[in-house]
């Protein structure tokens, strides 16, 4: 089972529940963490656990072969991302730019413009007894988190069997990352705070979790400060609401000293073993 | 000598555009003819990336020798700007071109 923790407004708490909840679970069976925002993941602060494997990751991009290049400009007319730009006599290929969709390579009349891999960032992964944690990074400078992030997905479906529970912690907004990382999941946490911004995002992943026609439910963090909205909307469009993590200073302090907070605050595990109870529901459902 | 300028208009009195790749204009100040010329640059607001590139792309054919420009051109922008040759002057916000041209023209900028 897939379970993706995405938001809409960053900082809402995607790190903090997933990393607390995939702990909690370990406690009793096998889980994966894996953390999806590959442009800046921070789950393994709160992770301890012993390294165990690390690979480079590639991308494939186009390399110019002048001698072959008739100058026909094809490669740069069908490139929409900008990543291959024609100066005069010259091609230029912009490796961060490129999605790796091949059009200019597969195009080009004279074959001038082979695919090579280049790096584009490292998977690390750790384990401390059931908990798995997988993290992955990307190099500084490289600008597309999708490739990324569908390798990750890859290698964890080839690595792990189904019934292992994954958790994705998954980057913020509703952009295509957010949809790599939620497209083949079971059930989608959607975590945001009970605040105007945070309501107006929640929205939108709301509307992007409909057209990918997802399974998801709600988490209400920081409860107690803003308004009634999030709450009311979930009321009216008939969205499960998972949880309530109430707003304590505690489980503040807690994460910034990087700790677990389902173990020092009972209020913070109740509310997990809601969401747990509510996953567990769903599972029985499909199978 | 052909200038170009990042602007927000398409006379001298427009506001300089602080930025390279999505600049709304490129005002070409041609210093032999004393002639003005303008490129809409204003499309670049659909690209979601590569806008840098794309723009300085579209400088290389307009071949001015020098750009007067604001904030300065990210790292993709730059990489193609270098192959170009072109002069890049950063610095010119809060002014018109007029005022940008002639404070590059003082040695100011």
């Amino acid at each position: 089972m897939k379970i993706a923790i995405a938001s809409g407004k960053g900082g809402t708490g995607k790190t903090t529940l997933s990393s607390n909840l995939a702990s909690y679970l370990a406690e009793h069976r096998e889980v994966v963490l894996t953390d999806m925002d590959v442009e800046e993941p921070n789950s393994g602060l709160f992770i301890q656990a012993d390294l165990k494997h690390e690979e480079d990751k590639f991308k494939m991009v186009p390399q110019w072969v002048e001698d072959k290049c008739t100058l026909c400009g094809i490669c740069q007319k069908v490139c929409n991302f900008h990543a291959v730009i024609q100066l005069g006599t010259m091609i230029m290929v912009l490796p961060e730019l490129c999605h790796g969709c091949y059009a200019c390579s597969e195009l080009c009349p004279e074959s001038a413009l082979p695919m090579i891999p280049k790096k584009m960032g490292k998977l690390i992964e750790f384990r401390s007894d059931n908990l798995h944690f997988i993290e992955s990074r990307l190099d500084i400078g490289e600008e597309q988190a999708v490739p990324l992030i569908r390798q990750t997905r890859n290698y964890i479906d080839k690595t792990f069997p189904d019934e292992v529970i994954k958790i994705y912690d998954a980057p913020p907004g509703t952009s295509c990352p957010v949809i790599e990382v939620t497209k083949d999941a079971d059930f989608v946490i959607l975590i945001t705070e009970p605040t105007p911004f945070g309501f107006h995002d929640l929205k939108l992943a709301v509307e992007t979790m409909r057209k990918l026609d997802k399974s998801f439910g709600v988490v209400i963090n920081r409860d107690g400060i803003g308004n009634n909205d999030v709450m009311d909307y979930s009321e009216a469009e008939k969205i499960p609401l998972l949880a309530k993590i109430p707003n304590d200073r505690i489980i503040a302090e807690f994460y910034s000293k990087g700790q677990l907070i389902y173990k020092e605050v009972p209020a913070f595990r109740h509310e997990l073993d809601g969401i747990i109870a509510y996953i567990k529901t769903l599972k029985d459902l499909k199978q | 000598m052909k200038i170009a300028f990042t602007t927000q208009g398409t006379t001298w009195n427009s506001a300089m555009d602080p930025r390279f790749g999505r600049t709304e204009f490129l005002l070409m100040y041609d210093e032999e003819k004393d002639e003005l010329t303008h490129y809409d640059n204003r499309d670049t607001a659909k690209d979601a990336h590569g806008a840098g590139p794309k723009t300085a792309q579209k400088l290389f054919e307009l071949n001015p020798e020098v750009l007067i420009t604001g904030n300065g051109p990210g790292g993709n922008a730059a990489a193609v700007l270098e192959k170009t040759g072109i002069k890049i002057i950063v610095g010119a916000t809060d002014m018109t071109a007029q005022e940008a041209y002639d404070k590059y023209k003082k040695g100011e900028l």
